[in-house]
């Protein structure tokens, strides 16, 4: 297997035995950069250059014998994530030339292992979106085929760990956004507890939802990369003081004694056949590995995508409200004066589906509709917490598909919105939850795009996830399956 | 129509956008159809449920207010598409 097609502890046991330095890895992702990255295109920004300057150090952290868990892994990181010195654009064209004079939680803590960052990856404008379309720098190609979406808003991310243009990548989670496009790219996606990891240096969208996530060749490198990012932040007063385990002791092999829940409204009308096929044959795989299943009820399911395009947009309305034109982003500058500036600046800068999004959350916010729609939304929300917490007293896990179909052609459904929004459906509830949740490859369907198998747990059970999800890997038979791309 | 295009202006002006004519005849079939869906929350009777804001058991997150490092002028500044080295430049804003 080449260096680019390897995970994080394949490429550690290379490392720290001296088979190859980190510079070598370095240049052959930046190889493969170059051979592939004119039809995936997930790069809004690379940092060549300081890659191998990193790459240079983690090499010196390795032979002084300091090296960590990411020392001298060349990672890609979604371009929501503040980096200091390097351009941030959040996807949008409104922050085309910010440069963050600091760095996210987790750039610091992967900084401080000595990691390698590639650059910015592509996503949907201000992680609105779910196939990646929205974003007006670039638009990543699923390398499974190119043809069609590699699923949003962590699309580049996605697109640059299955097409071996990074080992791993950073993602960020509000409705769906690392999971969804983990399943489209054959890749593992982790959405952990709200408030496991900071929020520092995110770029916000919604903050109640929000969460930063690892997209991952397997599930070792998905625990591998929590360890590192998880943890109390005091910059973010939603971040928890929780003790964080060493995640990757979960990875072992058996499932006896585990329940696993079926929500029969995760199999409702409209799930693709290859889909339900693919993920009917993962949870048969779960029972052999020891697993009990389950029949359990989540009957707020379907009211999941309805609350979530209030309270989501809601939430940004406000956030954006901060993209003025004053202190940093784009501004016109022929305003003659303050209102004409916030007004051509913000509508110059923010792209259609961004504006339509503020527009719903500001009018769900106005003077008469807040009862009518936010309250709503939110008692609505509580509803779909209690689903769960009822769920959880009868099982320990709750298994079903991530999205309702395989990854659809570019261009399909950006004529339709709702279309779009209700592509969400499966994965939206845990963020309203705040739950973890994972996507592992399970299969591929008949045209050979990857399909995903999604695991919820409680809050704070990543490990529980990490165990299901690595028994369910060593099982199926495609962690090894790497992309053709043509 | 659940949203009128008065509506659709008078939302957008609070939000700072502006719209054409033309941008909010767009809008309006695209939002119709989105609150049109959004109005089964109504099929719900949530009398008595309380709204949850959170999802998770959040406490006022409160620390000493000390002085810690933080940006430095240049540094809060650099970003700005206006400044004159000491603060932000906009249009003037009295007459």
């Amino acid at each position: 297997m080449e260096l680019f097609e390897q995970t994080i502890h394949q490429l550690r046991e290379l490392l720290d035995r001296g088979e190859i330095s980190a510079v070598e890895l370095t240049k052959n992702i930046l190889a493969r950069m170059d051979a592939v990255e004119g039809r995936i295109t997930a790069y809004i920004t690379e940092t060549r250059d300081e890659a191998l300057a990193q790459a240079a150090r983690a090499d010196e952290m390795l032979a002084a014998g300091s090296g960590a868990a990411l020392t001298g892994i060349p990672l890609a990181i979604k371009d929501v994530l503040c980096t200091k010195g390097v351009r941030t654009t959040c996807g949008s064209k409104i922050l085309e030339s910010f440069v963050p004079p600091y760095d996210a939680a987790v750039i610091s803590r992967i900084k401080a292992e000595g990691a390698v960052l590639l650059g910015k990856v592509s996503m949907d404008e201000f992680a609105m979106g779910s196939s990646n379309e929205t974003c007006p720098y670039c638009v990543p190609h699923n390398p499974w085929n190119t043809a069609h979406i590699c699923g949003g808003s962590s699309g580049g991310s996605a697109a640059a760990v299955a097409a071996g243009e990074a080992v791993a990548s950073l993602g960020s989670d509000t409705g769906g956004s690392v999971r969804q496009p983990a399943s489209h790219c054959g890749v593992v996606g982790l959405k952990p507890t709200y408030g496991r990891v900071s929020r520092f240096g995110l770029l916000a969208f919604a903050s109640s939802l929000d969460q930063v996530g690892p997209l991952t060749r397997d599930v070792r490198d998905s625990a591998l990369m929590l360890n590192v990012i998880a943890g109390y932040d005091p910059r973010d007063s939603t971040s928890i003081r929780q003790a964080v385990p060493d995640y990757t002791l979960a990875l072992r092999d058996g499932l006896q004694g585990v329940k696993i829940g079926i929500p029969s409204e995760y199999f409702a009308s409209g799930l693709a056949p290859e889909v339900e096929e693919a993920v009917n044959k993962g949870i048969k795989l779960l029972t052999e590995a020891g697993a009990e299943a389950v029949e359990v009820s989540l009957p707020h399911t379907e009211y999941g995508v309805a609350a979530y395009y209030i309270i989501a947009p809601a939430e940004a309305s406000s956030n954006l409200a901060r993209y003025d034109g004053v202190k940093y982003g784009y501004r016109d500058m022929d305003a003659e004066s303050l209102a004409e500036m916030y007004m051509n600046s913000r509508s110059q800068g923010f792209g259609p589906e961004v504006k339509r999004r503020i527009l719903i959350g500001t009018y769900a916010l106005s003077s008469g509709y807040y009862d009518a729609y936010y309250k709503k939304a939110s008692q609505v929300r509580t509803l779909i917490m209690d689903d769960y917490r009822r769920a959880f007293a009868e099982c320990d896990l709750l298994v079903s598909p991530v999205t309702p179909a395989p990854a659809w052609e570019l261009g399909a459904r950006m004529d339709d919105p709702l279309s779009m929004y209700l592509s969400d459906v499966l994965t939206i509830c845990t963020n309203l939850a705040g739950l973890p949740g994972i996507s592992v490859p399970c299969g591929f369907s008949p045209a050979g795009l990857p399909i995903g198998f999604q695991i919820q747990a409680p809050h704070f059970q990543e490990e529980r996830l990490f165990r299901a999800a690595y028994n369910l890997e060593q099982r199926a038979g495609v962690v090894e399956r790497r992309p053709e791309i043509s | 129509m659940r949203i009128s295009h008065d509506e659709i202006k008078k939302t957008a002006a609070l939000a700072r956008l502006a719209m054409s004519d033309e941008d909010v005849s767009n809008m309006a079939g695209q939002l119709d159809r989105i609150l049109g869906y959004i109005d089964k929350l109504n099929e719900l009777d949530t009398t008595g449920v309380k709204p949850a804001n959170h999802a998770i058991d959040i406490h006022n997150a409160l620390r000493e207010d000390e002085v810690e490092p933080s940006l430095t002028q240049d540094e809060a500044l650099a970003n700005a598409p206006r400044q004159n080295g000491e603060a932000f430049v906009v249009p003037k804003i009295v007459g």
